[in-house]
């Protein structure tokens, strides 16, 4: 494992690297989902769309976060062309949406609901744009490309033992070499990293960096707390209890393995805010596995690597989730759901170094385009952090 | 294969990959701990006698602290160990530490 890394991916305008072409149908607004997800559907599997909950309804801080998320989206690598479905009375501005696709040089084009006359009107012609727009993105060629491209995100989700013993070292090995080689890991999951903050603010790189992961974490505790409720409803989910995880801070050890031993925390970003750091990100995205997921490809990864010792189905619409498990009953009894087998670690006294090597094999082979277990099943979750009300 | 793992020599508990029986013995480096309660596989056994309010360490670091005294060999899971953290519901009782 000497020679530069490299895999096969579209250099897009923006000089940033994708490793899918899709078609991106983005509703503004709940009231658009159904249509948007028959618009891609008609152009499957490069159409694909991103229901979601929110879009109106919602206030501040709730719904610039929707508004930033879904623009994220629009312009993220992974993305060849977007169609934006509006309903057409929504708070979210579709006009916004498309603006910022065009800046990265992505053809947009907007379909509104009540504009075009219903849903079977919107629908039909939402689905001669999709036509023409795959046919576009079609001439698109995967070109050699260096991992320095790549900004990788790094998630856990039913843990168990094995996650913190074999699956999230090894995925840690993986981030601390793409790091070396110059490109980007992303961590998110505030409350799994409390517990064993000290870890990694004892690798950043500034102690401004440090003041900033050590203020998130104390925020979303104290939101806990100001709840008045014991964080052990959810932290360790029941499934982590029986799995043998006690507590948070036993969990979030195990969990923070997987950015890494060395790589030097660079940043600390909100919820999907562009990553613009080479090094290690943590992003401040909650712990609920898809919210989390989509936080991190919003703030620009294009992979997803992804360890579970439960085992989880999770995809996301724009970005290859690669599923890998340390638990080697979990990666016989959920073989449709997992990508990588690790427990070799545990079982058999395969090195971790030696399963790290494979896993980075397998995340380049993903990157070049072949579908994850997660893509083959069409598992596309999608869903944006809300932490208010809805009005 | 060992039927426990110590992950640092700071730890006071093992990680069973196997589930263990009472009664039964079992090595932990050098030494040999006697399993005092059935350990499910990926469960923590104490390898050293930890004090009610004494920290459980395990991977070198805190994960909670000791809600009774724990022998040798026992079951260590929620039952026995506290979380620190998060605890919205102490701060609503203005309890100060772990009921029992």
């Amino acid at each position: 494992m000497s020679a530069p890394a490299r895999f096969l991916a579209f250099r897009r305008p923006d000089g940033r690297v994708g490793v899918r072409n899709h078609v991106l149908v983005v509703p503004t607004v709940i009231c658009s989902a159904v249509v948007a997800e028959r618009i891609a559907a008609a152009i499957a599997p490069v159409g694909t769309a991103l229901p979601h909950l929110a879009g109106c309804g919602q206030l501040g801080p709730d719904m610039t976060v929707t508004h930033d998320t879904l623009a994220a989206y629009c312009r993220h690598p992974n993305v060849g062309a977007v169609i934006v479905v509006a309903l057409g009375c929504e708070q979210v501005v579709a006009q916004r949406l498309a603006d910022e696709a065009r800046r990265h040089d992505k053809p947009a084009a907007i379909v509104a609901i009540q504009a075009e006359g219903g849903t079977v009107r919107a629908t039909a012609r939402g689905i001669d744009v999709a036509r023409q727009m795959a046919a576009t993105v079609a001439d698109a060629e995967r070109v050699w490309c260096d991992v320095e491209s790549l900004v990788v995100s790094v998630k856990c989700g039913g843990s168990d033992y094995t996650s913190g013993l074999a699956s999230n070292p090894a995925v840690g090995r993986v981030a601390d070499r793409l790091v070396d080689d110059g490109g980007a890991v992303v961590l998110g999951e505030i409350a799994e990293i409390m517990g064993a903050e000290h870890l990694l603010a004892a690798r950043a790189s500034t102690p401004a960096t440090a003041t900033r992961l050590l203020r998130v974490i104390t925020r979303v505790e104290a939101e806990a707390i100001a709840l008045g409720l014991d964080i052990r409803g959810t932290q360790p989910a029941p499934g982590n209890i029986r799995g043998g995880l006690t507590t948070i801070e036993e969990k979030s050890l195990g969990a923070v393995h997987k950015a890494g031993e060395r790589t030097p925390l660079a940043d600390v970003v909100g919820y999907a805010a562009p990553i613009t750091t080479r090094g290690l990100t943590v992003m401040d995205t909650p712990g609920l596995d898809v919210e989390a997921v989509t936080g991190m490809v919003g703030g620009g990864a294009q992979v997803v690597l992804f360890t579970t010792g439960l085992g989880t189905p999770t995809g996301n619409p724009i970005a290859p989730v690669v599923k890998i498990t340390g638990n080697r009953r979990t990666a016989e009894t959920m073989a449709d759901n997992i990508d990588v087998d690790v427990s070799g670690i545990i079982a058999e006294g395969e090195t971790i170094d030696r399963a790290a090597d494979r896993l980075f094999g397998e995340m380049l082979e993903v990157c070049s385009g072949r579908p994850t277990v997660a893509e083959r099943l069409g598992h596309r979750e999608f869903a944006i952090y809300r932490r208010n009300p809805t009005f | 294969m060992n039927r426990a793992l110590v992950i640092s020599a700071r730890d006071n508990v093992a990680t069973a990959l196997e589930a263990l029986d009472a009664g039964t013995t079992i090595r932990i480096g050098d030494a040999s701990v006697a399993v005092v309660d059935p350990i499910p596989r990926g469960h923590k056994i104490a390898i050293r006698a930890i004090h009610a309010g004494d920290a459980v360490v395990k991977y070198g670091s805190a994960i909670g602290t000791a809600s009774a005294d724990i022998p040798v060999g026992a079951h260590v899971h929620v039952h026995n160990v506290a979380s620190g953290r998060g605890r919205g519901d102490l701060a609503a009782r203005g309890a100060p530490d772990e009921p029992r």
